[in-house]
């Protein structure tokens, strides 16, 4: 089955948890046992309605404080559609859960509180949404009952929200405005008489009829990860790279070229499990052999030998910084990219880049916690990669700090 | 007419990890329990590895108070695909004074599998753990990360845990430091049922409805047998019942069901009212059950 993987956003208290909440509760996801131990801790908190952020806010501190703090991933499905929901924390201080939550999804649901028009958060968000390049972003108005549904309210906040939309980068973004009770469920699983003005589709019929993202328009890759070497008389000569596809699907036949070492080859067999296919697209964990015997190790890649991306020792990207010990020049850090790592200096901060869209400070010298900025790096080794907006898998890197060997940061190239 | 493979993209990502596990780590090893969560991840090593044999051991933790149609089927597999298995048993820690038997109606050994793993863990300096846990069966677990570093003592920081960003899986540690790996945190409970229909995967008996001899305690079907505590007035009847998950004796309550098939299995968990851990007395002993036994090194 087709599997939809969304995050939320939106300051706190916007209502994510609710809305993730009612979503369950609507599609009869929530099984009797969780919906009692909801309604149990909710009555004994003093709640007259359910407080569906119990069922996503797993950890005890979460509970205590009324808070999302780090991620939570929430499975519905429908007839048609698997959904993986992360239900992500609003406050500034966990903006690094947020990027997190928002790299592995294919739509993005930004929450405004109606009563509260678009704030910085908002701002910050979509910001974020616009960096990855989150192709489907439904802006949901929620809490319209607190606002008598009023249309007005709903048009206005639409409207501030455009001018946001006009300065974002990344144009072919698609943005959908839905008004929306998540507490009483208005337009979230279904349309509701209370916003007759409103024509459009409920949260989730949009999320029903989204179409997968065309991974296809963006070249192939295919980043190594282990070769499979088998100790068995009958595949002596056996060696498999297994890995998985990016971009357009591989054939058996295409011309290939092995990075970094730029050997070319063919594709002999593309194989899964015990059976072989003439050709696999991208998100297959396949296993490639190739027509020469060439050397290739995890962290090479494969890519169509038409299709070969630029190799520097250097490069620039926009990092979102995600460490408590602050980036700064001169410093060193492993770079993950794809399932390659290099060890990398970062040669100088060109910016701090305001998520408010408001412009960016030149004259930073550090990347503080939760800051997004352009740094330029110089690397130990030449490096293969593509632009972010190009192509997605060979266009990010994570950076792992050398002695703690925490993910300190993840930067989008270009 | 050309054969373009179709790929599953849940299936498609735990291989993927699988593959990540053994590229980044020296010393892997998948912890089976006999459940159909880690019979599940056997297959999936198989396909990741193909026509290569899984490249690690499994480790099984044993309470002693399995059932023994669990032990019997482990076996079978084991021989079948000449997988290296290692059993580690909680009695040994028991005999050797390091922990403590509970006692009382609700006495389980289940607490006492954390201590065997982490010296498993010490004794064959493993650096990875592969386990079968999903993010949809219980709300900490819904906080975990695919690659969840534990320290020394096999905690888990939950609060401080590092971002996974797109695939990008970073399983650097110190020495003494172990990762818990797991490749199907995005799988429901009905999603594996369905692999497992789809795959014809075998697994254990007790699954699929029998005869039993058990007894009723907080509205849940117990076992009845040696290991498990009973009061005198908690009556033996024999019951048509099944498993949907498996723990020990101790820990897993029966389910009344007629399904003798996973047709059947997959039909009744679509309809089913109650989540999967709804039958788990382990999770019922407090709201946060699960979350201060991932703190101490539990999977
Ligand atoms: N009246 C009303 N209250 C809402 C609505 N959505 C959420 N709330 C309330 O707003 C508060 C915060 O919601 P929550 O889901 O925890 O927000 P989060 O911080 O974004 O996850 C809770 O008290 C909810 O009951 C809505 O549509 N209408
Ligand atoms: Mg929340």
């Amino acid at each position: 089955m087709e599997v939809l993987k969304i995050a939320t956003a939106g300051s706190v208290d916007d209502g994510k948890s609710t809305l993730i909440g009612r979503l369950l509760y609507d599609t009869k996801s929530l099984t009797d046992d969780k919906l009692e131990a909801i309604e149990r801790n909710s009555k004994k908190k003093g709640y007259d309605y359910l407080d569906f952020s119990l069922a996503t806010d797993g950890l005890v501190a979460e509970r205590e404080q009324g808070i999302t703090i780090d991620v939570a991933h929430i499975y519905f499905s429908t007839k048609k559609k698997s959904y993986i929901i992360a239900d992500t924390p609003g406050h500034v201080e966990y903006t690094r859960n947020m990027v997190t939550g928002a790299s592995q999804a294919q739509a993005s649901i930004i929450l405004i509180d109606a009563r509260k028009g678009v704030i910085e958060q908002t701002y910050r968000h979509f910001f974020i949404n616009n960096l990855l390049r989150v192709k489907h972003v439904i802006v949901a108005v929620n809490k319209m009952d607190l606002v008598d549904y009023d249309q007005q309210v709903f048009e206005d906040i639409k409207a501030d929200f455009e001018k946001l939309n006009a300065q974002s980068s990344y144009e072919e973004q698609e943005v959908t405005f839905i008004p929306i009770s998540a507490l009483k469920g208005d337009n979230v699983a279904q349309k509701t008489d209370a916003m007759s003005w409103y024509t459009g589709d409920s949260v989730l019929d949009f999320l029903e009829a989204l179409k997968p993202e065309q991974e296809e328009l963006t070249a192939a890759r295919f980043p190594v990860q282990t070769v499979i070497r088998p100790k068995k008389d009958e595949f002596h000569d056996y060696r498999g790279y297994a890995g998985k596809i990016y971009g357009n699907s591989l054939k058996v036949g295409d011309a290939v070229t092995v990075l970094p070492s730029l050997t070319s080859s063919k594709i002999k067999s593309i194989e899964f499990f015990d059976e072989q296919y003439d050709e696999a697209i991208a998100g297959s964990s396949v296993t490639i052999t190739l027509e020469n015997d060439i050397n290739v190790t995890r962290g090479d890649i494969l890519v169509k030998s038409d299709e070969v991306p630029h190799s520097a020792k250097t490069l620039t990207a926009s990092v979102c910084w995600m460490d408590g010990k602050a980036l700064i020049p001169g410093a060193k850090y492993e770079i993950q990219h794809n399932t390659n790592r290099v060890l990398a200096k970062i040669d100088s901060i060109e910016n701090v880049i305001s998520t408010d869209y408001s412009g960016e400070d030149s004259s930073a010298t550090q990347l503080t916690l939760n800051e997004i900025g352009k740094v330029n790096f110089k690397l130990s080794k030449n490096l293969f990669y593509d632009n972010y907006t190009d192509n997605k898998a060979g266009g990010s890197f994570i950076l792992i700090d050398t002695q703690s060997n925490t993910t300190a940061g993840v930067g989008f190239i270009g | 007419m050309s054969k373009i493979l179709k790929t599953n993209a849940l299936e498609s990502e735990a291989i993927y990890i699988f593959r990540e596990v053994v590229a980044q780590f020296e010393n892997p090893v998948l912890l089976f329990s006999g459940g159909k969560d880690s019979i599940t991840l056997v297959r999936l090593a198989q396909k990741a590895f193909y026509p290569g044999k899984i490249p690690f051991p499994l480790l099984h933790v044993d309470t002693g108070h399995n059932f023994p149609e669990t032990i019997e089927f482990r076996d079978k597999l084991v021989e079948e695909l000449g997988l290296n298995l290692i059993v580690r048993h909680v009695q040994d820690a028991i005999d050797e004074g390091k922990v403590t038997e509970e006692t009382g109606k609700y006495s389980s050994r289940n607490m006492l599998q954390t201590t065997t793993l982490l010296d498993a863990i010490e004794e064959f300096k493993f650096d990875a753990c592969i386990g079968g846990a999903r993010r949809d069966e219980e709300k900490a677990r819904a906080k975990e990360r695919i690659f969840s570093v534990r320290d020394d003592f096999g905690q888990w920081d939950e609060k401080n845990q590092r971002p996974e960003l797109f695939d990008l899986l970073n399983g650097k540690i110190e020495i003494g430091q172990n990762v818990r790996v797991f490749p199907i945190s995005n799988w429901t409970e009905l999603d594996v049922w369905s692999y497992i229909e789809q795959e014809h995967i075998e697994i254990p008996s007790i699954y699929f409805s029998h005869k039993r001899e058990t007894f009723v305690r907080d509205g849940l079907i117990w076992s009845a047998s040696k290991y498990v505590y009973r009061e005198e007035d908690e009556e033996v009847l024999e019951r048509i019942v099944r498993f949907r998950t498996v723990g020990d004796m101790t820990c897993t309550a029966a389910v009344e069901s007629d399904a003798d098939t996973i047709e059947q299995i997959v039909k009744e968990i679509k309809v089913s009212t109650i989540s999967e851990r709804g039958a788990r007395i382990d999770d019922k002993r407090s709201e946060a059950a699960m979350e201060k036994r991932k703190q101490q090194g539990y999977f």
